[in-house]
């Protein structure tokens, strides 16, 4: 196949459209479809919950980095193996960094 | 003020200066607004330049005595949703608290050509949504009945009447999902996105607004617990109040003032066909089989798809989301399953856990948010920047505003529209 061609718009178009792959830690590297997303990762369920304010409890429950950037977060390979795992995506590019298992934290060199 | 009111004579569209101007081969029409430097300072910033922005502007410089206004966008006005959206208007929610507002902007949208002395291509050929099960009949009866209740109009479709107004639509039975009725809103419709940006540009820059292009906001200035001013990309703006309209990065500008916001920012998709003869002349939304559709004045078929699940800020998104959309459209329209695609793009769209909007004060005195529109922000063009120009002028809410403050995350008063509106948006 001669590759000296430019790309054409649609192709251009299309590549940039592009599903995502990702990597489960168990399965290996699947189309998005197989997976569900679980929003951001590392929210921590507070241990007594009784003793929290209404402002406690709302950031807990409601509030969200909603990073711009690069962003910790879950997935659930729910057509595959149907376990939990975490991903650092960059939600401007959607680009991802790395994956990583729950309980896991995120690899510190990542920029 | 004089100079003000002279520029909007001047520059009124109308018959005679249509005239005036084919005299001179249309060689000497006036720009529609001024691209000022900013001032040192500003009564009130409104950040974001999109129609929610300037109609916050607009309203603010009619409507209040607030004194200088700046509008400031970071790319160019209404590039971001205003001009991305698939730009369906109605008011047939289900809560009372949004049917109220929903409908206040609906009657702004009503008169608002006139308002803007501005064609904003207003045009109410109704909207339909479809049930495709008993269950989304339940809920079309349900959602209807507290339309009729609020005094907004709806009436209930059978398939044979669906048929009678969209004889292209499949409503034989044989469907996958077969059509079982419809909600409609006669008063419902569709509108020119760029010309509601321009409009409300042009009206806004005649009564004194400072419209600001290129320049992004970088910091939210704040001493001792108040907003100070702003920092751009063109230096340091002091601003007595600062009113914050940005959609998909309201996030974004809320961490520049510490605060965290129970928004998350999804792609939204649509795309558009080639133009057609006419063959759909009102709009369809199904929510369970999720795509909508509408004909532009231009012929094409305007078809709006879903969010993807995942957060994103990139303006695209999940090819599948496209697939499963246009497989919803073809199979309500199997003659649309040859009609070639122009052009499909995505905007950012920040979502709130009830899928309804905040406009509100914030814990920084003089700062103010309106955000959270999430799939369905472009109805509200008028009424979100009347609402919130109350909410700036006043410091506080508007009646009609009053339910939609942050507030509300604490209290737990939540207005839940995401499944009992049962709507796509």
């Amino acid at each position: 196949m001669n590759m000296a061609q430019p790309e054409s718009r649609t192709s251009a178009h299309l590549r940039e459209a592009q599903m995502l792959r990702i990597e489960c830690p168990w399965c290996g590297e699947r189309d998005q479809e197989e997976f569900q997303y679980g929003g951001e990762a590392h929210i921590v369920r507070p241990e007594s919950p009784d003793t929290l304010t209404d402002e406690q409890w709302a950031d807990y429950l409601f509030n969200r980095a909603n990073t711009k950037g690069i962003h910790a977060e879950q997935w659930c390979h729910a057509a595959g193996c149907r376990r939990w795992f975490n991903v650092l995506r960059d939600t401007v590019s959607y680009a991802i960094l790395t994956v990583y298992r729950p309980g896991e934290q995120p690899p510190g060199n990542i920029e | 003020m004089d100079r003000i009111g002279s520029s909007v004579s001047k520059n009124r569209y109308s018959i005679f200066s249509l005239a005036r101007n084919a005299v001179s081969y249309h060689q000497n029409w006036s720009e529609a607004w001024r691209s000022p430097d900013p001032a040192p300072a500003y009564d009130v910033v409104v950040v974001g330049g999109g129609g929610h922005g300037l109609a916050t502007a607009y309203y603010l410089a009619a409507e209040h005595d607030v004194g200088r206004i700046a509008v400031l966008e970071k790319g160019w006005i209404g590039g971001g949703n205003t001009g991305r959206n698939t730009t369906i208007v109605r008011s047939n929610y289900l809560w009372d608290e949004s049917a109220h507002l929903y409908e206040k902007s609906l009657q702004l949208w009503e008169g608002l050509s006139q308002e803007l002395n501005f064609n904003v291509m207003f045009s109410q050929r109704g909207v339909m949504n479809l049930g495709h099960t008993l269950q989304d009949m339940r809920d079309i009866y349900r959602r209807s009945n507290a339309n009729r209740l609020n005094g907004i109009d709806s009436e209930i479709l059978t398939p044979a009447e669906i048929k009678a107004k969209v004889p292209a639509m499949n409503v034989s039975g044989e469907a996958r999902y077969p059509v079982l009725g419809a909600s409609f809103q006669p008063r419902g419709g569709v509108a020119r996105h760029d010309a509601v940006a321009w409009g409300f540009a042009r009206a806004a820059d005649s009564r004194g607004v400072d419209i600001i292009q290129n320049c992004e906001v970088t910091g939210i200035r704040r001493e001792s617990g108040a907003v100070s001013g702003v920092e751009t990309t063109r230096g340091f703006i002091g601003a007595g109040k600062v009113a914050v309209v940005v959609a998909g990065h309201a996030s974004v500008l809320a961490d520049m003032a510490e605060l965290r916001f129970p928004v998350e920012s999804h792609p939204l998709q649509a795309l558009v066909s080639e133009p057609l003869k006419p063959v759909l002349d009102t709009v369809i939304m199904s929510n369970a089989v999720h795509g909508y559709v509408s004909q532009s004045d231009k012929g094409e078929l305007v078809i709006g798809a879903g969010v993807d699940a995942y957060t994103g800020y990139g303006q695209r998104g999940s090819f599948s989301i496209i697939e499963g959309n246009v497989a919803a459209i073809v199979e309500l329209f199997p003659i649309f399953s040859r009609v070639r695609m122009l052009r499909q793009w995505g905007g950012i769209v920040d979502v709130c856990p009830d899928a309804c909007p905040i406009i509100s004060k914030t814990p920084v005195q003089g700062l103010y948010f309106n955000c959270g529109w999430g799939t369905g922000g472009f109805k509200a063009t008028p009424g979100s920047g009347w609402v919130f120009a109350h909410t700036v002028a006043r410091d506080e809410a508007h009646p009609l505003n009053a339910a939609f403050e942050l507030e509300r995350f604490t209290t737990g008063a939540l207005i839940d529209e995401h499944g009992a509106a049962g709507v796509a948006h």
